[in-house]
């Protein structure tokens, strides 16, 4: 499920024509996100941290860029569980102590997420576009 | 403990003292109204006339304070123990939900053995630990049948009405537990042909009622189901979620909540979260419990016993 655009590695273009197709592509499949960008659940090391304890997500905010991989880690003895707002994407696994789930985030956007165990638990990631690239 | 009748102020009391107590709430109801019973021992010497039942909550299973503490099924198993030492043995048991910990097949597994041992009938309501598996099915596939919606049902026992209520379904970012438009619908149809004077007995995992909201402990459209009860002479609410006995007396409506039979959370705000509290050892058994209820003809309200597994 790794997300990264995939149209860079396969074209030799110079790498800042790279990045604007891969945003503009972005921008073209904004509303198929789930079709055309991948995001999602990964298994690799985190590029980003979210610790869960006492019941809160800390940073509460969180801002990256996008490609970025944030794991979020339980550390309370209860187990706690990532949803997304409107369903925006794919909930995690239940998360018991200690465990971690990753998300990589392709698309620049505000996400907004809470504990689908204890709903008045809620975060927000924002994912800004990568150096180099253009938004639009 | 006899004086469960009669005035309100010294029935509070009565439950005052036994929140300290329980590890389960007999519930015996009588002419409407449930009423706690008091410590269950004594509850049953007290031998009421009409239905009793018994709620249990919380079972956790998969939940374990590491050792010497006792596992969540092994405290279980002494609740499951305690009710099968009844002199009485109730009409039926609910439970309140998070009957498992991680809604794993094996935690449920686990629990329905314990609970077997009861030979009772078992009356469930998922707890959002019940609908924590990616497709939110496997408690609706084990413990569903008949039901409508994500569980939700209602049946009659000695002319009192229970309805079973799902408010771990559907739960929304920054909010409490949640009934649905859906189920308030049938709520409202489902008691609308009913007499006034019919018994009513709401269950559900999370607080009908606004604990702390802080913590989570309340449900947001509880107001409106409330609303289509208020109209009946007698109503209790028995709910689960906060592993510890709260009462609050409100006309015609009585709310209580059960303690768990895994382990205990803190009092509301006295600590930085609802994690489990970890109280010394010799102190654990007091805090975990079950409730039996009881009903008698003409009397207002139920009677409900918190008993906890040790004194």
């Amino acid at each position: 499920m790794m997300s990264t655009m995939s149209v860079p590695t396969k074209s030799p273009l110079p790498t800042m024509r790279g990045a604007i197709l891969a945003a503009a592509l972005g921008a073209a499949c904004a509303p198929l996100a789930a079709a055309c960008v991948v995001p999602g659940w990964a298994q690799t090391a985190a590029a980003s941290a979210v610790s869960i304890a006492n019941f809160t997500f800390n940073p509460k905010a969180l801002t990256v860029t996008a490609g970025t991989t944030v794991t979020w880690t339980n550390r309370d003895d209860i187990p706690h569980g990532i949803a997304w707002t409107n369903n925006a994407f794919q909930r995690s696994k239940a998360l018991d102590t200690d465990d971690g789930a990753s998300f990589t985030f392709t698309t620049p956007g505000t996400y907004q997420y809470f504990c689908y165990i204890h709903p008045n638990m809620v975060g927000t990631v924002v994912v800004q576009a990568a150096t180099g690239s253009s938004t639009k | 403990m006899g004086e469960h009748d009669g005035d309100g102020a010294s029935r509070r009391k009565v439950l005052e003292c036994m929140t300290w107590a329980g590890t389960g709430v007999l519930w015996s109801v009588s002419g409407g109204v449930p009423h706690a019973l008091g410590i269950i021992d004594r509850a049953v010497a007290a031998e009421p006339r009409g239905l009793t039942f018994l709620q249990i909550s919380d079972s956790h299973i998969g939940f374990d304070f590491k050792p010497p503490y006792p596992s969540a099924v092994g405290t279980l198993q002494e609740c499951i123990a305690k009710i099968n030492a009844l002199p009485t043995k109730p009409a039926f048991m609910i439970h309140t939900g998070d009957i498992s910990h991680l809604s794993l097949e094996s935690q449920f597994d686990d629990a329905d053995q314990a609970i077997a041992q009861t030979r009772l009938d078992v009356h469930y309501v998922p707890g959002e630990h019940d609908f924590v598996d990616q497709e939110q099915k496997i408690f609706l596939q084990r413990y569903g049948r008949g039901t409508r919606g994500a569980g939700w049902y209602s049946f009659d026992a000695n002319g009192v009405h229970f309805i079973a209520l799902v408010n771990v379904h559907d739960l929304k970012a920054g909010g409490l537990g949640n009934l649905g438009r859906e189920q308030l619908e049938w709520l409202e149809a489902d008691v609308k042909a009913r007499s006034a004077s019919t018994p009513i007995v709401v269950f559900a995992h999370i607080p009908l009622w606004s604990v702390y909201s802080n913590w989570g402990w309340g449900t947001d459209d509880a107001a409106q189901a409330l609303s289509y009860l208020k109209r009946f002479g007698s109503v209790t609410v028995l709910n689960g979620h906060i592993h510890q006995i709260m009462q609050k007396v409100e006309g015609n409506m009585t709310f209580h909540t059960a303690r768990s039979t895994a382990f205990p959370q803190p009092a509301p705000g006295t600590a930085p979260s609802p994690g489990p509290e970890k109280v010394a050892l010799t102190r654990l058994r007091s805090m975990l419990g079950i409730a039996n209820v009881a009903y008698r003809q003409n009397q207002e309200r139920l009677a409900i016993i918190d008993a906890p597994l040790q004194s």
